[in-house]
């Protein structure tokens, strides 16, 4: 589903390698975190993959195809194909949540009749579904977490990404938002999650890829943590 | 695009005038001068063009014989004159018809006035030819050879003021369409700010857009939009000036200089707003399109 091979990235006005010489391999229905200090170049890898950024050397396959060279007219059909949640939620201050979440259904113009539906759906997966008339700021943190969720699922991505989903929110809010996850994931979503918290790394025992200074020092398989102890 | 999707947007650029008002009302009014302007020299250019040309068909020269010159040497003179390559044509006038004429200009109130010349046309010796150029140039260089030639005792030209007219209005062309090419270049500075301004604002809402895999079209055509309507709206106002400053144009010319020149009124209404309305909407579209279109180009990159 996604693959890295011999993938560098250096930024223009910086000498170190954000990610140097990076081989990954995540299969279709995984779920993966990726661990790493600050600057480990965690986000900078996912922003490779939705190609915001651009590689310096090595190719990026998603979904069965190079997106290395991809021209810049199919980058939206990329996105398509991958939700992403961030650290601070982005959500649409002036539309209540379920404007928010269908602003995502029309940007790729999904026909009004599916939008009520799809919108449903994944209120009810985010279990938000009474808040859909609620605005950003009469949420709690977890709750606009669960919105951004919800909107990054809507257009019903093969892969989903999320930049430290919890990093804002206490050890609660994180587990609904790490059980919402596991059954995005349950229902055949490719699930890569980026996190500083070791305490749900642990939990959850899934695969885990640890990056230090743009490197994969170590990738411990599903279940690998548990028989590690 | 679908056409939800195109509602959407447009919708969308409505909403972006809302949030936007003094940039969009400065927009609006540097393109409604900008189309005033145009307008303006348009209307001008067509009655100029127009005047021209009625001058030409009613500029001719009226010649009149020596009284000795017999009926046969008149007809000689005249198919003489028509041979001309800048004569267009030659209509004769006799005593009789210049007389009838007469009446009716001067006696008109009191005919049984006139009928005490009945027999004994005053006007006897006016047969004239009166000549049509087929163009107002040749005036001078007509009049020449008529009076050169003999039985000929009188030419008279008519006042010929439409070359310092067009002479003029060349200048005035020239300077009204170097300030409309200033103003047309403000609009669309202004015009692509307004835009850039909206796109600031928007700022997350394309961020999001982009990340769930808006087309770029479809993230653009929302402010595209906002372009031609302000574009259209700044095009529309002074359409509406327009006409009403072209009315009362008109209603003046009729009122004031009738007394002057029978023959002078401006263009009818239709006739220039039937070319003055597309050309307005068009640029004002165009301004607001191009504007947009440098801002969102600069702007907004997946
Ligand atoms: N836009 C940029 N321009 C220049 N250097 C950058 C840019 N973005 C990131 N970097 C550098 O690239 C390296 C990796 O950054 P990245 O954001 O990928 O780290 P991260 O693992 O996500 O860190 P964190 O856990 O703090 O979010 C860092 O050294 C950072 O300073
Ligand atoms: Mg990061």
């Amino acid at each position: 589903m996604i693959r890295l091979e011999n993938v560098t990235k250096t930024y223009d006005d910086n000498k170190t390698h954000a990610l140097d010489h990076v081989n990954i391999n995540i299969k279709k229905g995984e779920f993966v975190f990726i661990v790493g200090d600050s600057g480990a170049g965690k986000s900078t890898l996912f922003k490779l993959l939705i190609k915001e950024l651009q590689p310096t050397s090595g190719d990026i396959y998603v979904n069965g195809k190079c997106i290395t060279r991809l021209r810049r007219r199919k980058i939206p059909m990329l996105r398509r194909d991958i939700g992403v949640v961030f650290q601070d939620f982005r959500l649409l201050k002036d539309r209540n949540v379920y404007e928010n979440i269908a602003f995502a259904q029309r940007a790729i113009s999904a026909p009004p009749s599916q939008i009520k539906k799809n919108v449903a759906e994944v209120l009810t997966l985010a279990g938000i579904s009474e808040k859909y008339r609620s605005f950003p700021d009469q949420l709690s943190g977890g709750e606009q977490q669960r919105v951004a969720l919800a909107r990054a699922l809507v257009n019903k991505p093969k892969i989903l990404l999320a930049d430290e989903p919890t990093g804002n929110l206490d050890p609660g809010n994180s587990q609904i938002i790490m059980d919402i996850l596991e059954e995005v994931n349950r229902r055949g979503t490719t699930v890569v999650v980026v996190t500083h918290n070791h305490e749900i790394v642990r939990q959850m025992n899934k695969r885990v890829i640890n990056l230090k200074n743009g490197i994969v020092v170590n990738d411990i398989r599903e279940g690998g943590l548990a028989s590690e102890r | 695009m679908k056409g939800n999707s195109f509602f959407y947007c447009l919708g969308q650029g409505f909403v972006g005038i809302k949030r936007n008002k003094v940039f969009f009302l400065a927009s609006v009014a540097t393109i409604a001068a900008c189309v005033f302007m145009v307008g303006l020299l348009m209307a001008v250019i067509l009655n100029v063009n127009y005047v021209i040309k009625e001058a030409q068909d009613s500029v001719c020269i009226t010649v009149f014989f020596e009284p000795e010159t017999s009926e046969a040497d008149i007809q000689d003179l005249g198919k003489r004159i028509t041979d001309w390559e800048e004569v267009s044509h030659v209509e004769y006038t006799s005593p009789e018809d210049a007389w009838e004429k007469f009446k009716q200009e001067y006696f008109k109130n009191e005919p049984e006035l006139a009928d005490g010349f009945a027999n004994d046309n005053p006007l006897a010796t006016s047969a004239s030819y009166t000549v049509y150029l087929t163009d107002i140039t040749y005036q001078q260089k007509v009049a020449e050879r008529l009076e050169a030639m003999t039985g000929i005792r009188q030419v008279n030209k008519s006042e010929v003021t439409a070359s310092a007219l067009s002479d003029f209005g060349k200048i005035a062309g020239i300077a009204s369409l170097a300030i409309i090419i200033v103003l047309l270049a403000v609009s669309i500075f202004l015009i692509s700010n307004t835009i850039t301004t909206g796109i600031t604002v928007r700022a997350e809402e394309i961020r999001v857009m982009k990340y769930v895999g808006a087309t770029d079209f479809f993230v653009k055509s929302p402010f595209v939009f906002e372009g031609i309507i302000i574009g259209l709206i700044g095009a529309i106002l002074p359409l509406i000036v327009l006409f009403f400053v072209y009315r009362s144009a008109i209603n003046y010319v009729v009122e004031q200089l009738h007394t002057f020149s029978s023959a002078f009124s401006l263009l009818p209404m239709k006739d220039v707003f039937y070319l003055l309305v597309p050309v307005a909407l068009i640029l004002g579209a165009g301004i607001g399109f191009i504007g947009s279109m440098i801002a969102t180009n600069k702007y907004i990159k997946v």
